[in-house]
């Protein structure tokens, strides 16, 4: 099915998230949507797909105007999404997933089980998809997940497939295995909208490419053109791609992590006995796929979440901090950049200056007895907005209404900014811009060169790769293996898929 | 697979089997070892039935003594059982209980008799209005509404049918209007929920307030009045299942009663039906959990959310009927007296699960039965007291067996797409 977009426009208050955006996929085409964070691609897809209402504009299928009142008249239309935050409900089945929306019945209304699994089990043979219909959702890794959803998406006999970030969630292996369903599909008739900010994948699978950056169309590239070309052609300026660093001169042990061990919310065990050191001078990043334990070892490492008791220990410059309040451990040295820095890293009402000061608010530069130093607090404020180059109208503004680069340089700043002697840095740029995501490795590397130590949590495999002097792969709560930078793709992928090196 | 050394975090832990041997121990020192003296009589039949089953007269204190050994090696069985690290299971804890509430009626009752049938039975009345109350509340629930409005929907379904019964001579008229009364205080709160995304637990508040006013003021200005023809509706005939109803013990419980007792003991197993195994409940369900997932598949959020609120009101308001025409008759003022709150918390006891919430109503039933009950065979004994029995034994079952419970994920949360 041919789809084709014509003069999109899609505004949130003042700010227009897609301007007049034209777009044509052909059919059995897998078609690049490239752009960096909040370039407005998501948006544009939720247009499509009848979540959001175009503002001006019109969106063509075979050459037919369509018109979508909500996602249901869209997936009648054909067109199927996997979007990058999983729409499946964690507590059903698969085929109750897959099911929902278009269950088979019996008498009655009664769902037809085997009927909806039967449906599971075709679509996942087809394709070797090798997913159990009867299985809980949130019993599954997030590599299956998404096959859930691509198979929700064929369920309904997709014609045009839109797949957001899709492989934001993948190991290597996993990245390729998609790539090629995606060919198969496309080669079965199946139009593709692929929607990433990875350039190498984007040439290794790409018909075409279409670069969109601050809600416009920009350009388009054949997948031949080089790395460099289309990196500025996303961003709008010379990008460098890698980060030069000098040799690592490390000293002496900041942290050591003895065979630690925490439960997840659910009570699992998310941690299982994971023991490492990070010396000073060198960054020790953990790589994985996303839930394999990271999110809760940097909470346990924090004082968030408590470890297992009677089950090993942690040491911050040779202090026992295992039983230790969080307080106490900031004290000590402790910087965190949180995973997700909306829930954890900021509070979105308070103002840039206010949340400068979050983890300072007692006997420190900002205060002056029992209350606040104001004029301190404006001062060293303004000053870390000049320094961290947080783009901002002024230090009064709520954090909330920055975009996610500029929100997450506050938190950076506010980290740094303390006598540190350990930053854990949890997925550092995720939802941020390049020119941001330069800046933040920039920092994170002078922090090592000035001999503290850095741990790097990061799901994203080209940062860890970038910044690493030492990579931990972490798989189902355990650290599988350390190794050294120079490691390939491929020696890390088997590692993220829990193969032992 | 290898066997994993657990920490204590990861243990189930030993707070039910030590629970339970304290409760056993209880029950053997105090009802048998120090029990009373004298037979109690279970009555097992009244005195028409068709099929009469022997008295049977137990020794108070024996009875105490075996359901106190029995209770305590329940108890050693799930300490058996958490030492494997595995849980005890419901059905033993619901045996654990029943052997203690035949201690306690057999120690209550020393000298006199047990008319099982008739503690059952009224107990299963009394549960009636809390058991629908409590399936609105989870249709509420389970598409994500909080439904803090129960108490006011009980008391619109009481006051309506009332009313309109003794108005019109009616009691199917008397029935709908208890019905529709509560899918419209039902339908307030949707449309503050859905529509203008308001604090669920405030409209509900004022829900409540509002009705509790209005009631008051209806019933002081004009139904104290003019009782006689607006608020004398008399009671619903009891229906008699031909065959069914002469089994003994529990014909006379179940299959002779009046109609809003049949339509609760319909109504449970059907919403069991249509949540888990219908294609409906399964929408329903995926609204409550993640409406955006549900909204992606094309299932209108408000859309469901806004029916399936509007049909538990119909449940609570039925649940009012029940009060007035479907028990005492006449409406009497604030008449439903917390047991909407009751409903909530039935609701949470059941785990958001129809036939567990009924079961927990039962419990609540029951309680006030035994209460009743107590101060007749046992006068001078604290009833207060023994009311509180029930209520004891729900916390520690929640405490001990049920454990952490899983609300709807999406529950209160207004739902707005961008």
């Amino acid at each position: 099915m041919k789809l084709e977009l014509r003069g999109i426009t899609k505004r949130f208050g003042t700010l227009v998230a897609n301007d007049s955006i034209d777009l044509t996929v052909n059919p059995g085409e897998i078609h690049a949507l490239l752009g960096e964070n909040g370039a407005g691609k998501s948006t544009l897809m939720n247009v499509l797909y009848g979540l959001y209402t175009a503002d001006e504009g019109q969106i063509l299928l075979d050459d037919k105007p369509q018109d979508f009142d909500g996602p249901g008249d869209a997936m009648a239309a054909g067109i199927g999404m996997v979007h990058q935050h999983f729409m499946l409900i964690p507590v059903f089945t698969v085929a109750e997933n897959v099911a929902l929306g278009h269950e088979p019945t019996k008498a009655l209304g009664a769902l037809d089980t085997a009927k909806a699994r039967q449906q599971v089990i075709e679509i996942s043979e087809r394709f070797g998809f090798n997913v159990d219909p009867d299985a809980l959702v949130e019993d599954l890794p997030v590599g299956v997940q998404q096959r859930v959803e691509i198979i929700k998406a064929l369920s309904r006999d997709a014609k045009v497939l839109v797949l957001d970030e899709p492989t934001a969630v993948l190991t290597p292996q996993e990245t390729d295995e998609l790539m090629e369903i995606m060919r198969q599909l496309a080669s079965s008739g199946t139009s593709i909208v692929f929607i990433t900010h990875k350039l190498r994948e984007v040439k290794e699978v790409a018909d075409t490419i279409t670069v969109i950056r601050l809600g416009k169309v920009v350009g388009s590239a054949s997948p031949n053109a080089s790395t460099s070309e289309l990196a500025s052609l996303m961003v709008g300026r010379e990008v460098e791609l890698t980060i030069s660093k000098k040799q690592a001169e490390v000293g002496d042990v900041i942290l050591k992590v003895e065979d630690i061990a925490a439960l997840d919310d659910r009570g699992q065990r998310a941690v299982d006995g994971v023991s490492f050191e990070v010396r000073g001078g060198e960054v020790l990043a953990v790589a994985g796929v996303q839930g394999n334990g990271q999110t809760e070892l940097a909470e346990v490492l924090l004082g968030l979440r408590s470890s297992l008791s009677g089950r090993g220990h942690i040491e911050l410059t040779g202090q026992d901090v295992t039983e230790a309040s969080v307080r106490a451990r900031l004290d000590i040295g402790l910087g965190y950049v949180p995973e997700d820095r909306k829930k954890d890293g900021l509070v979105s009402e308070f103002t840039i200056a206010e949340n400068m000061m979050l983890n300072a608010s007692y006997k420190s530069r900002f205060t002056k007895g029992l209350s606040i130093n104001f004029p301190a607090r404006a001062k060293i404020s303004a000053d870390l907005v000049k320094e961290f180059d947080v783009r901002t109208p002024s230090i009064d503004t709520p954090a909330g209404n920055l975009s996610g680069g500029n929100q997450q340089k506050v938190v950076v700043a506010r980290e740094l900014s303390r006598d540190v002697n350990l930053l854990i840095a949890a997925q550092p740029t995720r939802g941020v811009d390049v020119g941001s995501i330069e800046f933040i490795h920039e920092q994170i590397i002078s922090e090592r060169d000035a001999g503290k130590a850095v741990l790097l949590i990061s799901t994203e495999l080209d940062e860890v790769l970038a910044l690493a002097d030492r990579i931990a792969v972490m798989y189902r709560g355990k650290i599988v293996g350390i190794v050294e930078p120079s490691a390939t793709r491929e020696q890390l992928g088997k590692l993220m898929a829990g193969v032992s090196a | 697979m290898s066997i994993v050394e657990l920490s204590k975090e990861e243990r189930i832990g030993f707070k039910s089997p030590f629970i339970m041997g304290g409760l056993g121990l209880l029950v053997l020192v105090f009802f048998g070892l120090l029990g009373r003296e004298g037979d109690s009589t279970f009555l097992l039949s009244r005195k028409d039935d068709v099929v009469q089953l022997p008295e049977l007269p137990v020794d108070s204190s024996t009875l105490g003594l075996v359901s106190g050994l029995l209770m305590l090696a329940i108890a050693s069985y799930s300490f058996v059982l958490a030492r494997q690290n595995r849980k005890s299971p419901m059905w033993l804890a619901v045996i654990f209980g029943l052997l203690g509430v035949v201690a306690l009626l057999g120690w209550l009752a020393t000298g006199n008799t047990i008319p099982v049938a008739f503690i059952a039975g009224t107990a299963l009345v009394l549960a009636v209005p809390i058991m629908l109350g409590a399936m609105g509340g989870l249709m509420c629930e389970r598409v994500g509404i909080t439904n803090i409005a129960i108490e006011a929907q009980l008391l619109t379904g009481a006051f309506l049918a009332a009313v309109v019964a003794s108005i019109t001579d009616s009691y199917t008229l008397g029935i709908i209007a208890a019905m529709i009364g509560g899918a419209l205080v039902s339908m307030v709160l949707a449309v503050f929920s859905i529509k203008f995304l308001a604090q669920q637990i405030i409209v509900g508040v004022v829900l409540n307030v509002l009705i509790i006013g209005i009631t008051n003021f209806l019933y002081q200005q004009w139904l104290t009045e003019d009782a006689e023809n607006v608020n004398f509706p008399g009671t619903l005939d009891i229906i008699k299942i031909p065959v069914l109803s002469d089994i003994p013990v529990i014909g006379p419980v179940i299959f002779e009663n009046r109609i809003t007792v049949f339509a609760a003991l319909v109504i449970v197993p059907t919403l069991y039906f249509v949540l888990f195994k219908t294609k409906l409940g399964l929408r329903a369900r995926a609204v409550g959990e993640h409406p955006l997932a549900a909204d992606t598949v094309g299932i209108s959020v408000a859309r469901t959310r806004f029916w399936w609120v509007t049909i538990g009101g119909m449940s609570a308001g039925l649940g009012g009927a029940a009060m007035t025409i479907g028990g005492g008759g006449a409406f009497g003022r604030e008449m439903a007296g917390g047991l909407g709150f009751i409903a909530l918390a039935v609701v949470i006891l059941g785990r958001w699960h129809p036939i567990s919430a009924a079961f927990a109503a039962l419990l609540f039933g029951f309680s006030i039965i035994l209460r009743i009950w107590a101060n007749q065979v046992s006068p001078g004994f604290p009833t207060d007291f023994i009311a509180m029995v029930p209520y004891a034994v729900t916390i520690i079952a929640v405490v001990a067996f049920v454990g952490q419970s899983r609300p709807p994920k999406a529950l209160a949360i207004p739902y707005t797409k961008g």
